[in-house]
């Protein structure tokens, strides 16, 4: 029976009655726990520097040159806080329940709740620390409003959000980094969990630069490595980032929460041919002004300014008058496939929709000359004015999206199609942030989270930052409080000789293999069963089929892959390739979990189960629960069950007509 | 933070840079103010009468002093830091940024500086060491420079030299004289836009004025 | 925006380790898409060298939308390609024509020693960090954040600083691989807020000794850096770093 320790006692004091409760460890005994904490990203960077600062032992491995290239960088929007400095009527009470909603109930009340109460600590701690957040002319901060919410409470740096809060943590790293409470261990990819008497004691890592394999011991492991969506090949996500970690956790008794729950973004550019190697975002933003449409006729081959207005299908505010646009990501995403699925895509690969600025250019440039109080204006003296309030406002993903495609937005529609951005599942935790295995920790992305099955925008770096600095430092306490016992294990024992010996036998077997195909092939071949068959919409029937093309596909990759390099060499092929084979059985996971789950919620869209309108049919009354999968043997899994209780909140069906 | 960490660092050495640059630009305008009288056309009585005053006087001897010691400086410390700069790349390029990102007399000052420094040591020979040993490095009997310049610029390759000279020092002080501002940390747009332009003008308008003076002797321009 | 295909002659530097002496290699690519971006180029010629049995190229690269500052490559003579304003994962191959010879080097200075091929360590930058690029704030020490307003200006001015990527572009284009650029990003970034103004002078002190100590070059002003970096940080910062260092030496107490 899967117990998620939440505490007793009324949503909003449990929180508060956890912290006055849990076990500490005292100042002299932190100095003689060790704890290791794989990944730099927000989640990470955040917890390794409170925890240095706490006075522990922190180890810290990232697999990039500096742990400053996580990819929480790249976000852009901002961060959401339920500081009410707008006075619209945010609360936290507010931003637990859009963020409960927004997640299609199927979050867990308790740990939403926390998220809530401490998200104004972040913004505190983030201005303190440097980050330099946008601000009004009376010096204060400035907010923006995004989806799923009606207040203005994300707080952002431009559209550099992401990368300014990554920075500030950073920043606080290498400054524990200064004082030796933490070493920090870059290129390092962490390849096994050391499990000693049922409790992670320390991880097997690999040195990148010379292939060694390492043992590093830790009272504790945490594990913020970030998700999967790379797991579609074609993601949002950064080029190395993978699974791994959070994989051989799971191989070794931890848990995988909903590993299906996908995230999937309307607005990214579309992919340009079979050479792409990644998506790329165009801010949630861009849906404030932007009119998104495809031809009404099918295989319309005229230019998009050819073609006149009565001509074009502004189908999100036909299907969604209320909220047109700026309907969710999920809601969205699905509508644009739908389109394109019945043959109204645009571009040459016909897998893209419009999103114009047309009209947006005309209504400020209006406003401008209204402003003025100039009459008889001609029509490109308007469009020439509302360009550079355009210009003002989405300037610099303009110039991105021009970079990328070549075209000028400001003249010609963009061309833009959804891709997989997030991933709301992940290693299943309890209250503390602990994994179901004992002194095994994930944070941020890399636990199965705190967003349901749909994540609203500007969360994300809410909820890695929340892990990091605000929750991790309690619950580890009251974990260590009973370690103090434990004196450091050597690296010398047993299971580190024993787990150390399956890594290396691992990656000899994958590099005397010596097949014909590339790592890179096997990955696309993956991501393509994924997206057609696990993607944005699934069936009980694709799904099964996806699940024997993986199996077929596993047996393919360790039969015939082609490594090339030595393995005690920089080798960025072999580091790949173990990600890659990692991905391949998460890939069947996913698809399993897909298959078991008979409705459709969230981000996770199943076509049977839909209401004649084609909007999602959630079942409450046999799938209010998170699926937490265990590890039994190869292509075998166990799922195990959380009941979801909603105490405080009532789900209703999701509406945006 | 010792003194000696200030000025051992390499902010601290390119303010060393800094500050004796800018006295060695208020030297050009002393320098040139005075040589300037031979436009008098008087036979070079003003001139002598200026030259007269900063060789017979204490306060310009002892002032001398501090110039030498400024320019010293600013060759020791600005040769060691082309030496030092260079070790830092030990592999170079194939192909070069060059011009694109920057102009070729910002990279070339060690260069442009050497250049000079030659042609100060030919400059010194000419002027300031017949004179001073003629002082007997005292307060002397001066000798008279304005008929030395005369016979020193009668040769069209010390004109050549001297003028060669001034447009090196033109592309040093282009360079120099707002670099040294921003070592010194003058950052607001608005000043930096104003000390660029003056760094400009006197960068074309003082060694213009220098080259000018072998010309004009030259060319019997003035009498 | 029209489409096109094109063959390439790539002359890529290839160095097996730090230790390697290492040399420049030529490579053909055949009908690469002008829509491709430059490292999706080098995955294709990756791709080709795996089957021929041949050892890829290193390079470092990540979240390829330009704001990791992972990747690097110094393309026919210019850090991150020949487009302003941009990083190599987002210059794209309709910069190049049919039949072009493309020169690929690493980042070159001595306090970034080449790893392998095109992959340099830039772990210099991080000790640099830790020497002082940071305001020593524990976590839950803060006060509200709206308890301290800043001028907009100086916010602003910090964001532009603060949008460093630690690519090491600047010290690429730097003819003496001086990091200023990179450093006075951080010192001003910091120095415009409040927040930072109680650890200003040990911070820039502390930083440049520690540039120093790296290996790093001085700074002349030249300005190559500011056009080469991709997030077109100011070189005004540089002024502003000397400013702050001789405010600081100046006052010193010891």
């Amino acid at each position: 029976m899967l117990d998620a320790k939440i505490p007793a006692g009324s949503l909003d004091q449990k929180w508060t009655d956890y912290k006055g409760h849990c076990k500490l460890v005292n100042p002299a005994n932190k100095r003689k726990l060790e704890v290791i904490v794989v990944g730099t990203g927000l989640a990470g960077a955040s917890a390794a520097a409170s925890l240095g600062e706490l006075g522990y032992k922190v180890k810290v491995f990232c697999f990039q040159d500096s742990p400053r290239r996580a990819h929480s960088i790249a976000a852009q929007g901002g961060i959401n806080a339920a500081k009410n400095y707008q006075n619209d009527g945010d609360s936290i009470f507010r931003l637990f329940y859009d963020t409960i909603k927004g997640g299609d109930y199927r979050a867990r009340e308790a740990n939403v709740h926390r998220l809530a109460e401490v998200s104004g600590n972040i913004i505190d701690q983030c201005v303190a620390q440097g980050v330099p957040f946008a601000r009004e002319y009376g010096g204060l901060l400035s907010n923006r409003s995004f989806g799923g919410t009606q207040v203005q409470r994300t707080f952002y740096a431009a559209g550099q959000t992401g990368q300014q809060l990554l920075i500030g943590a950073y920043q606080a790293l290498e400054r524990q980094i200064a004082l030796g409470n933490v070493k920090m261990y870059n290129r390092h990819e962490m390849l096994e969990v050391v499990i000693i008497d049922e409790k992670a004691r320390g991880i097997i890592a690999r040195d990148l630069v010379n292939g060694n394999l390492e043992r590093h011991f830790g009272h504790a492991v945490l594990l913020c490595t970030g998700g999967y969506g790379n797991v579609f090949y074609l993601s949002t996500n950064a080029m190395g980032s993978n699974v791994t970690a959070a994989w051989k956790a799971h191989k070794k008794g931890a848990f995988f929460g909903n590993p299906s729950f996908t995230q999937i973004h309307p607005t990214c550019i579309p992919v340009s041919g079979d050479h792409q190697s990644k998506l790329t975002l165009m801010s949630e933003s861009l849906r404030n002004d932007g009119r998104i449409w495809v031809p009404k006729k099918q295989g319309e081959t005229r230019k998009a300014n050819e073609i006149p207005e009565e001509e074009r299908d502004y189908y999100l505010e036909r299907r969604y008058p209320a909220f047109g646009n700026l309907v969710p990501r999920d809601v969205a995403s699905r509508a644009a496939k739908e389109r394109c699925d019945a043959g109204f895509g645009v571009g040459t690969s016909k897998q893209a929709v419009y999103l114009d600025f047309a009209d947006a250019i005309k209504r400020y440039g209006k406003i401008e000359i209204g402003k003025e109080g100039r009459e008889n204006v001609s029509e490109e003296e308007i469009i020439a004015l509302g360009k550079e309030v355009v210009k003002e406002k989405y300037g610099n993903l303009f110039d991105m999206y021009e970079k990328i495609t070549g075209e000028n937005p400001y003249e010609l529609p963009m061309r833009i199609y959804p891709a997989v951005h997030y991933t709301m599942g992940g290693l299943w935790v309890d209250y503390e942030l602990m994994t179901t295995v004992k002194g095994l920790y994930a944070l941020g992305e890399a636990n199965f989270s705190d967003h349901g099955a749909n994540r609203l925008g500007a969360s994300a770096l809410m909820q890695g930052l929340a892990d990091g600095y605000f929750v991790i430092p309690y619950t580890i306490g009251n974990y260590l409080a009973d370690e103090i016992y434990n004196k450091s294990i050597s690296t010398d024992h047993e299971a580190f000789v024993t787990t150390e010996k399956e890594v290396s036998n691992r990656i000899e077997k994958l590099m005397s293999i010596k097949g014909n195909i590339s790592v890179e092939t096997f990955h696309k071949r993956l991501g393509k069963i994924m997206w057609d068959k696990c993607g944005m919409a699934r069936n009980a029937q694709g799904l099964e089929q996806a699940i024997t093309e993986i199996q077929q596909l596993k047996k393919e990759f360790w039969s015939d892959v082609k490594i090339p390099g030595a393995i005690n060499e920089f080798n960025p092929e072999l580091d790949k390739a173990g990600r890659v084979a990692d991905f391949i059985e998460l890939g069947e996971l996913m698809c399993i979990d897909a298959l078991q789950r008979n409705e459709s919620c969230g981000g996770h869209f199943r076509e049977e189960y839909q209401t004649n309108e084609g909007e999602a049919l959630r079942d409450d009354s046999n799938y209010m629960y998170v699926s937490a999968w265990e590890h039994k043997q190869e292509h075998t899994w166990e799922l195990h069950k959380e009941t979801l209780n909603y105490e405080v909140i009532k789900p209703t069906q999701r509406n945006y007509k | 933070m010792t003194w000696k960490q200030v000025f051992t660092s390499s902010v601290g050495k390119k303010l060393v840079m800094g500050f004796t640059g800018i006295f060695l630009i208020l030297f050009l305008i002393v320098h040139v103010g005075l040589n300037a009288c031979i436009w008098a056309n008087d036979g070079g009585e003003m001139f002598n009468k200026g030259a007269h005053f900063m060789g017979a006087n204490w306060v310009p001897r002892i002032l001398e002093i501090g110039l030498f010691a400024g320019l010293l400086l600013h060759i020791i410390q600005g040769l060691l830091l082309v030496f030092y700069n260079r070790s830092k790349r030990t592999v170079g390029y194939a192909i070069n940024y060059g011009n694109r990102g920057s102009k070729w007399y910002s990279r070339s000052m060690g260069l442009l500086g050497t250049i000079i420094l030659l042609f100060l040591i030919l400059h010194l020979a000419n002027f300031w060491l017949p004179n001073r040993s003629h002082q007997g490095f005292l307060l002397g009997e001066e000798i008279n420079l304005y008929t030395t310049m005369k016979d020193v610029f009668s040769n069209i390759l010390v004109v050549i030299v001297y003028v060669f000279g001034c447009i090196s020092l033109g592309y040093h002080l282009a360079h120099g004289f707002q670099s040294a501002f921003k070592t010194l940390g003058i950052h607001n747009k608005r000043w930096h836009k104003s000390i660029s332009a003056v760094g400009l003008a006197f960068s074309i308008i003082v060694p213009l004025l220098f080259a000018m003076m072998p010309l004009s002797f030259y060319f019997g321009w003035i009498n | 925006m029209q489409h096109y295909n094109m063959n390439l002659t790539l002359k890529v530097w290839r160095q097996k380790n730090k230790e390697d002496k290492g040399g420049f290699q030529n490579y053909q690519v055949k009908d690469i898409s002008s829509e491709m971006s430059f490292l999706e180029m080098l995955d294709v010629l990756n791709e080709q060298l795996i089957r021929d049995g041949q050892d890829p190229i290193a390079f470092d690269h990540d979240c390829r939308e330009g704001i990791c500052g992972m990747c690097s490559l110094y393309i026919n003579g210019k850090p991150h390609g020949d487009w302003k304003a941009n990083t190599t994962c987002q210059l794209h191959m309709r910069a190049f024509k049919d039949g072009e010879t493309i020169v690929i080097e690493p980042w070159r200075a001595g306090a970034f020693p080449v790893v392998k091929d095109l992959v340099v360590d830039r772990s210099a930058f991080d000790r640099i960090i830790q020497a002082g690029g940071f305001i020593s704030v524990n976590t839950g020490n803060a006060v509200d954040g709206n308890s301290l307003p800043i001028n907009k200006d100086a916010a602003d001015a910090a964001f532009a600083a603060a949008m460093c990527i630690g690519c090491g572009a600047c010290v690429a284009a730097c003819k003496n691989a001086s990091a200023m650029l990179f450093l006075s990003a951080k010192v001003s970034h910091l120095a415009l807020l409040p927040q930072g103004d109680p650890e200003r002078k040990s911070r820039v002190f502390n930083m440049v000794a520690q540039m120093d100590k790296e290996g790093f070059g001085a700074c002349t002003n030249t300005g190559a850096c500011e056009a080469a970096c991709p997030k077109e940080i100011s070189i005004a910062n540089i002024a502003r770093l000397n400013k702050e260092y001789l405010f600081a030496s100046i006052t010193a107490e010891k």
